[in-house]
């Protein structure tokens, strides 16, 4: 099993043929994910890597069918952070149900159109800037890992899934719960703006379900209220699996505020301590150190 | 992006929104004449009631002295000295305090109730959300906490944009009368348009006011006294316009030499300086400072792909900051060539010297690399210290300092 990506699913990249795409279609081609076709408006017709473009999405679409026996699942989007809004829309409205955002410095805006479009269609995406999602010794969608041979090295399959609002710390962390014997069901890094298409309690719920992963282990940040929606969904029953958590900006310091309308609208959310009372309440293992992830996490699944 | 409240109003102003007449001044000269010329165009007077306020992005100006009511020339120009001449100490400025270069002169109103509207993003709905209150002006936050059901929230949807029957029942629900009720409609439209055409990521009207019954106006004029607007940094580049409002004496100088490289850095209180990749990490590192006893001077992320002058550059920041006592480098190289890292230790060595002890962890790609440049380097580098781990490199650099 693993969550949202594995060597089954038919993906796309939108804006195949740019620097990026080229770059992060050959660590996915590398590592085992299924592209079936690539996007770039007026290039239609071209290849890379042995990859069909094409214009359009719809035609992307078509092709997937034709050719690769259902329809694309995955979009993962490589074009120029003010070119996003377009192509996820397109996307979105070519009837693919999950979109990786991979661009940083996507207008806020833009995110909340996406947002609101993807809700009307049923569809959903992670991100924006958003390294991707990896289920190791299966699929990548994004850029986790880098190069494929890097991803391979660092990163072990097993029962243990990842969510991370880092990037770089996604990796960190899968790569250290693999030194330390612990493998890794599907890593996904939600992203670092602050409106995003899947949260943490939406990957939560979908590693809740998924039979291969046994614990939850969570790299979280101050601000927002992603922690503490997680927590709730413990508190409610939803999430059973044992979560294992580090909130990163204990020492950072407090923001000094230049409105209220950000206090008003979190209503005393958002703080590292607010953040860590919420999960141990709820039953998560909350460590001081994001060294002692890995030991914590044996624990918890009970081989020590 | 923070703008100042002369140009905020000014923004409200161009999108419908009344604002009681005001000029900015960037001299004590000019107090009289604008002051006479405000309260003139607002048929106060000779002798009308106006307020001075200093145009800085840092909150807590009434308590410091730098938001002064006036009923003379005389004593505008006085308040305009005192805020020209003096540096504003609050406490949000830090006990330095920062130089006014800008005052603004606005037309006092009579004030009959005070409101509080506001438009902002909500993470979680994914939406932006206008908010209000009958009880506005000081201490909103405190009624927010206390009193719940006294803020009023409405969510905008990102396709259609506020409509008017949720402004009018956001109108109704404040109590609005009369034609007052009109005039806050077209208020939160106008502003709830603005805030979509221009990126913004904050509106704030603090207060929103009624003046007393005239009778020209029977039910009071509905008036913005205050502006507070923030931008979407990601989305500037749509807008000229918001652009050229960017004031960088507002920035932190150190802050605005390092976005020129390409690093996020933010100044902090302590004496242990930080050079990390990823911002994850670097609050990471801090934290563990923290946790063995230190104090993090600053947060610092050179990014995945940094140069060489980059990470240099990043060393002369750092130790521009006269707290430092250590230096702690903690590079997990995913995207980040160790080999980068380790030059720019160098060639800051060599440029400016680390008198301060130094305790350098790497691990990644081309991690090899990276620690035969240091050897080599070793002679320059005398304080240098190797750490295994992040725990380690925590350790070594909290004992040296």
């Amino acid at each position: 099993m693993a969550i949202i990506i594995d060597e089954n699913k038919r993906v796309i990249i939108q804006g195949i043929t740019g620097r990026e795409g080229q770059a992060r279609c050959r660590l996915m081609l590398g590592y085992g994910t299924n592209v079936v076709a690539g996007c770039t408006p007026g290039k239609g017709g071209q290849e890379v890597q042995g990859v069909p473009v094409f214009d359009k999405v719809a035609e992307a679409m078509e092709h997937a069918q034709i050719n690769h026996a259902g329809p694309v699942d995955i979009s993962v989007v490589l074009v120029p952070a003010k070119f996003v809004k377009g192509a996820a829309i397109e996307a979105i409205k070519a009837g693919v149900k999950l979109l990786v955002i991979v661009p940083d410095r996507v207008p806020l805006w833009d995110a909340m159109e996406i947002a609101a479009c993807a809700d009307k269609h049923g569809a959903q995406f992670v991100g924006p800037n958003t390294l991707g999602v990896i289920s190791p010794g299966k699929a990548v969608v994004g850029m986790i890992g880098g190069r494929a041979e890097s991803a391979k090295q660092w990163f072990k399959p097993g029962s243990v899934g990842v969510i991370s609002r880092s990037g770089g710390m996604s990796s960190s962390t899968a790569y250290y719960l693999g030194q330390a014997g612990i493998g890794t069901s599907t890593i996904c890094h939600v992203g670092g703006d602050s409106v995003l298409g899947l949260r943490f309690p939406d990957v939560a719920l979908m590693f809740q379900n998924d039979p291969q992963t046994q614990a939850i282990v969570i790299f979280g940040e101050i601000g927002g209220s992603m922690e503490e929606d997680l927590a709730d969904l413990m508190q409610q029953g939803k999430v059973t699996k044992p979560v294992i958590a580090y909130i990163g900006g204990k020492a950072a310091k407090e923001g000094t505020r230049f409105s209220h309308a950000g206090a008003i609208i979190e209503g005393g959310k958002g703080t590292h301590a607010g953040k860590v009372k919420a999960l141990t309440e709820a039953g998560a293992t909350v460590v001081d150190s994001f060294g002692d992830l890995p030991a914590a996490t044996k624990r918890a699944i009970g081989h020590f | 992006m923070k703008i100042h409240e002369f140009q905020g109003r000014q923004i409200l102003a161009d999108a419908g929104v009344p604002v009681p007449a005001a000029a900015v001044i960037e001299s004590i000269e000019d107090a009289a004449t604008t002051y006479k010329q405000v309260v003139n165009e607002a048929g106060l007077g000779d002798q009308g009631l106006a307020v001075v306020k200093a145009q800085v992005h840092a909150g807590g100006r009434g308590k410091a002295g730098f938001v002064k009511l006036v009923r003379s020339p005389a004593e505008a120009e006085d308040a305009a000295r005192f805020m020209l001449s003096n540096k504003m100490v609050s406490v949000q400025t830090g006990p330095d305090g920062l130089d006014v270069n800008k005052l603004l002169i606005a037309a006092g109103v009579e004030i009959a109730h005070e409101y509080y509207l506001a438009i902002t993003t909500d993470r979680k709905s994914r939406r932006n959300v206008l908010i209000a209150s009958a009880e506005g002006g000081v201490e909103i936050e405190k009624v927010a906490a206390e009193k719940p059901d006294a803020i009023i929230t409405e969510p905008i949807d990102p396709l259609m944009g506020l409509q008017g029957h949720q402004a009018r029942r956001v109108a109704f629900a404040l109590g609005f009368k009369g034609k007052q009720v009109s005039q806050a409609v077209r208020i939160m439209l106008n502003l709830s348009r603005v805030f979509a055409s221009k990126d913004c990521t904050l509106a704030e009207i603090n207060p929103l006011i009624v003046t007393p019954a005239t009778t020209d106006h029977p039910d009071g004029q509905v008036l913005a006294i205050d502006a507070k607007f923030s931008f979407d940094d990601n989305g500037t580049f749509r807008h000229k316009d918001i652009q050229s409002l960017f004031d960088p004496t507002e920035e932190n100088a150190a802050e605005i030499r390092a976005k020129k490289f390409g690093l996020s850095y933010i100044a902090l209180d302590g004496n242990i300086g930080c050079l990390v990749n990823g911002a994850g990490l670097a609050m990471a590192t801090m934290d563990i400072i923290k946790l063995h006893g230190g104090e993090p001077a600053n947060f610092l992320d050179v990014g995945g792909s940094a140069t060489e002058e980059a990470v240099t550059e990043a060393f002369g920041i750092i130790l521009s900051d006269p707290q430092v006592k250590g230096i702690m480098v903690n590079i997990f190289g995913g995207i980040m060539d160790c080999a980068v890292i380790a030059r720019g230790i160098v060639n800051a060595a060599k440029l400016l010297g680390f008198s301060v002890p130094l305790v350098v962890r790497l691990e990644g790609t081309n991690v090899q690399a990276g620690r035969a440049i240091l050897k080599e380097g070793a002679m320059d580098l005398p304080t240098l210290q190797a750490a295994d781990d992040l725990a380690d490199a925590a350790e070594k650099i909290c004992q040296a300092v």
